[in-house]
């Protein structure tokens, strides 16, 4: 295979990765498969992010480099001998040969790095986080295993990490019953033993690098709210449908002067909620649909292979 | 004083933990309007016999952390917290209700406050929840 060819199936996969994040974030069965779809997000993710590089690097590389890594030592050496220019090739096609190039690996280096301070960024806030509750948190026989700390707010949720913990303010205890506590302690475990933290990550700092995007933004929030479900879906196992989605419902109007009504209202200004997520979760807790068949979930798990291998391979195989 | 040795055994491992220290001296600071030297709050940790030492090391642990601040007083060193015991509650439950902006993929909050439509699609939910069954 050829550079030109190689560089129009990664910019073809790019493309259709994008155009199938668009197609998945509207899709209505990732609800009864939160686990299949995240796989696809992430291959999607994986799979575009690689396409769109390199199909941008194999564009830029000399004609007749045998592999991307002889390509850009070629170029390497041609810029340090001062002749990029080679004579009998138009400047102008040289040009955005290597424009492309360096946009490639423009790109790759901004993955790399939002990646790497969304990492920065998280393990500090939970580094304070962890700080903070050693001096504030507390046991409570009410909530065992968690962290209880003295705030009037509705609020619960987990810091993963390897100490992990769970926290529950004053609020959220004294808004929800036994069986509802225990639903939410359940799901929060989930979210600590299955480290979903690390699945959110990589979304988290894809929106960040690429605020503008739409299709990023839609990923991200697509994402974090399969592993919503996902957790819900564990603490079912062990819960009651009515504890879980009960609590659900406590917390999404403990904010805006419904049953236990939060002292000052911070819930309700935080007004992060993407519309209908909340209900999108009690609706699929207590009117369960079941989860497609096996073939379909092979077929998703095939495909979400195939869209990370495919670009792999144009890449590290020589041409 | 000292008591007998299971007792002390038993005092030994409570505080064995060194953020179980922190948060006990903590305590001890902000109850108190002024600030204290390490023999003082020694004299308020008395049920937990520790040596002064002990205390004056969490003491410059506290501080270096940026929990408490420290004043020279003579030859001694006077601590007081930093800031309120409110203040630290609300930074750290502001960070988890995810209203400082990009720290939300640090933890993983249950679930969201809602308002408007939904809300009332929620107390909708809540009500049919509770009337099955009862409970």
């Amino acid at each position: 295979m050829t550079g030109p060819a190689d560089a129009a199936l990664l910019a073809a996969v790019a493309i259709g990765c994008v155009r199938g994040s668009a197609l998945l974030g509207a899709a209505r069965w990732p609800r009864r498969s939160p686990g299949a779809a995240i796989l696809l997000w992430q291959a999607l993710g994986l799979g575009g992010g690689l396409a769109a590089v390199g199909a941008l690097i194999e564009i830029g590389l000399p004609a007749g480099s045998s592999s991307v890594a002889d390509g850009v030592g070629q170029v390497a050496r041609m810029s340090s001998h001062g002749d990029l220019f080679p004579a009998g090739q138009p400047v102008l096609l040289v040009l955005l040969r290597l424009a492309s190039l360096v946009l490639g690996l423009a790109l790759l280096g901004q993955l790399c790095w939002v990646l790497l301070a969304s990492a920065i960024t998280v393990v500090r806030a939970r580094r304070r986080q962890r700080e903070l509750l050693a001096l504030l948190g507390r046991g409570d026989p009410k909530a065992p295993g968690a962290l209880v700390v003295d705030y009037p707010t509705a609020a619960a949720y987990c810091l993963p990490g390897l100490r992990s913990k769970i926290v529950v303010s004053v609020g959220a205890l004294d808004l929800l019953r036994p069986a509802e506590l225990a639903a939410v302690l359940a799901h929060e475990r989930a979210h600590l033993r299955e480290r979903h933290d690390l699945v959110v990550l990589p979304f988290t700092a894809l929106r960040r690098a690429f605020g503008w995007s739409r299709v990023c933004a839609e990923a991200h929030q697509s994402v974090a709210l399969l592993i919503e479900m996902l957790a819900d879906d564990r603490a079912l196992r062990a819960r009651s449908a009515r504890a879980l989605a009960g609590a659900l419902a406590r917390f999404g109007t403990a904010g805006c002067g419904g049953a236990g009504s939060a002292p000052d209202g911070a819930l309700a200004v935080s007004g992060a909620a993407h519309e209908g997520e909340m209900t999108a979760r009690v609706t699929r807790i207590m009117t369960p649909n079941p989860p497609p068949p096996v073939a379909v979930r092979v077929a998703i798990c095939c495909a979400a292979t195939l869209i990370v291998v495919v670009p792999v391979a144009l890449l590290v195989l020589p041409n | 004083m000292a008591g007998s040795p299971a007792t002390r055994v038993g005092k030994v491992t409570n505080v064995n933990r060194l953020g179980d220290l922190e948060r006990a001296i903590m305590d001890v600071l902000w109850g108190t309007p002024q600030s204290l030297t390490v023999r003082e709050v020694s004299a308020q940790l008395t049920e937990r016999d520790l040596a002064h030492t002990t205390v004056m090391t969490v003491l410059d642990r506290l501080a270096k952390k940026g929990f408490a601040r420290r004043e020279r007083d003579g030859r001694a060193w006077r601590y007081r917290p930093a800031a309120t015991r409110e203040a630290y509650v609300t930074e750290l439950m502001l960070t988890a209700l995810d209203q400082t902006g990009d720290r939300s993929a640090a933890l993983a909050r249950f679930a969201k406050s809602v308002s408007g439509a939904e809300a009332s699609a929620l107390r909708g939910a809540l009500d049919e929840i509770e009337g099955d069954g009862g409970g």
